[in-house]
């Protein structure tokens, strides 16, 4: 299974199993990883599973679709590589993914 | 409006009823607080169910969770415009706000003040918050029955208000009364007339208009009349448009977290091992947070127009029709949620609810509430073995905002 890590704001590190063809967020939740809420359960509505993306994987895990854009557009600390962790597949490509968590879920 | 409707809902148990002549909209059923079980029905036979004539004209109910999250997510099939409840607005005095606007209109205002209420910024409030809170409770009376509405809820609630817009301290009952002059009509009781409701309005307006002046003369800050003053989305806002958006914030602000906060007392009194379950674990407060929002659904439902016909469950909602989101029957919706019926502070995926809408338009206020919920019941548990209540809490009559007038308590200190 692809290994995903999440890096909590404090530098916590969690180093999961992620199965293929599930989103991040639920590899997240899965896992019990804190500071993911996901309040609308991955339906793209609500923006509680925010990540940022490690720069080095920016490109292999791809920009945001336009739903998600619109949803992460606002939120006050929105960065470059933010994305919306239920929007991403899991895939063996994206294996040794790293995403940082935000200070807060808005 | 159309003429009086045929049936009064509340004489009727709703199996009794054609399910095409029932209408969940009726001011009866919630005086008399018999809506639920009319939500019930409609959940199981007739999810997206069409009422073709009310006082407010005909509207489609949307009451399955899942149902409502699909329209709430899609703002480009169904518009906030121009109003979100099912009443329609007056159309001599149109109040214009961002919660009423589609993208990207919507997005652009809500840009200019989401900062005031995301975490970053209620982090450096939590303190005023707690202290004021404290300040608050070890004023009240103990072993005396006193109403929470009046003491707790309503004085903690405009207390944030105040901070939030840095409004005058002294003078910060005047928040509460305009909230209640805007979201009342003649029937509530609450203004004589619709004259008098809009004069009211604008004795807010000219105040605040002092306020932003004030501000606007003065290099911007983190309160919202300072926000709105100084950002380039809203700083040319017409007087109706400025009056709008504070309504909107005094409102979306102030009736919600108040009934939360007293919705969350009135269930633990009916759920005793649900009190004591608090009283053993503090450390459930958050989640018993979500809970008790959830439970509470403190705005029953949100309105929207289909901008184009669409397929939801088997009917065919058209163009141009009113379609009304019961988030209040969601959150009842035992296909999403496990024993709905029931208070259960520490379950599972509690922050799963409808109460705060989905999408674009999700409550920007969202974690200010929750905040403010967490320290009052920190802060609670510190003092008291229990808020008592006595007697049953009077209800708001609306089919939009869930929650008290009244509630008399007795205070049991540990
Ligand atoms: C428990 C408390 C609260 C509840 C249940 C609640 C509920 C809601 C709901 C249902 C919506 C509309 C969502 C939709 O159309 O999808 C909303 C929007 C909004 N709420 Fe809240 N609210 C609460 C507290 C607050 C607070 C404290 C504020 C204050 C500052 C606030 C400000 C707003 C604003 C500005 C909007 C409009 C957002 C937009 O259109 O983008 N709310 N709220
Ligand atoms: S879980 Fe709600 S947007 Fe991702």
């Amino acid at each position: 299974m692809p290994k995903i890590t999440f890096i909590e704001h404090d530098g916590t590190q969690h180093i999961v199993d992620a199965e293929v063809g599930k989103s991040v967020m639920q590899a997240a939740m899965d896992n019990l990883v804190p500071g993911i809420d996901a309040d609308c359960g991955g339906e793209c509505s609500c923006a509680t599973c925010h990540v940022m993306v490690n720069s080095d994987w920016v490109a292999k895990a791809g920009g945001p679709n336009e739903a998600e854009d619109s949803m992460l557009d606002l939120n006050p600390e929105r960065a470059s590589n933010s994305r919306l962790s239920c929007q991403m597949t899991v895939s063996d490509d994206l294996d040794g993914l790293i995403v940082d968590l935000p200070e807060f879920q808005f | 409006m159309s003429e009086a409707p045929t049936l009064n809902m509340a004489d009727f148990d709703p199996k009794d009823l054609a399910i095409e002549d029932i209408d969940v909209s009726q001011r009866s059923l919630w005086i008399e607080d018999k809506k639920m079980a009319f939500f019930d029905r409609l959940r199981d036979e007739a999810p997206v169910h069409y009422c073709k004539d009310s006082e407010y004209g005909p509207y489609w109910s949307v009451t399955r969770f899942k149902d409502i999250m699909e329209i709430d997510g899609n703002w480009q099939d169904f518009s906030s415009e121009p109003a979100i409840t099912i009443l329609e607005p007056e159309e001599d005095f149109p109040l214009p706000m961002f919660i009423a606007m589609d993208p990207p209109v919507h997005d652009e205002q809500r840009k200019t003040v989401q900062g005031s209420v995301a975490p970053a910024n209620l982090k450096l409030m939590e303190k005023t918050i707690r202290e004021r809170t404290q300040k608050v409770l070890d004023g009240l009376p103990v072993g005396e029955q006193f109403d929470w509405v009046d003491r707790v809820s309503i004085e903690l609630t405009t207390q944030m208000l105040a901070t939030l817009f840095d409004f005058p301290f002294e003078d910060r009952r005047k928040l509460t009364r305009w909230s209640d002059v805007a979201t009342g009509d003649e029937e509530s009781g609450i203004v004589e007339s619709e004259e008098a409701r809009q004069a009211e309005l604008y004795e807010c307006l000219e105040y605040f208009m002092g306020l932003w002046q004030e501000r606007a003369d003065k290099d911007e800050g983190t309160d919202l009349v300072s926000m709105l003053a100084h950002g380039e989305a809203t700083k040319n806002m017409s007087p109706q448009e400025f009056l709008g958006n504070l309504i909107l914030l005094i409102v979306g602000g102030n009736d919600t977290t108040r009934n939360s906060m007293t919705g969350g007392v009135w269930a633990l009194n009916q759920n005793p091992g649900e009190y004591a379950k608090l009283r053993n674990n503090p450390g459930v407060i958050p989640n018993m947070v979500s809970e008790i929002i959830r439970w509470q659904t403190p705005l029953s439902h949100m309105r929207r127009i289909a901008n184009r016909d669409y397929e939801l469950n088997g009917q065919t909602i058209k163009a141009g029709d009113k379609v009304i989101m019961w988030y209040l029957s969601g959150n009842r919706d035992e296909r999403s949620i496990d024993r709905p019926d029931e208070f259960i502070i520490d379950r599972d995926r509690a922050r799963q609810h409808l109460s705060f809408g989905f999408g674009v338009h999700r409550c920007m206020g969202n974690r200010l509430a929750e905040m403010q919920l967490r320290i009052l019941w920190e802060e609670v548990q510190k003092r008291f073995h229990m808020v008592e209540v006595i007697g049953e809490p009077k209800l708001v009559p609306s089919n939009f905002v869930h929650g008290y007038t009244e509630m008399q308590v007795v205070l049991h200190p540990h």
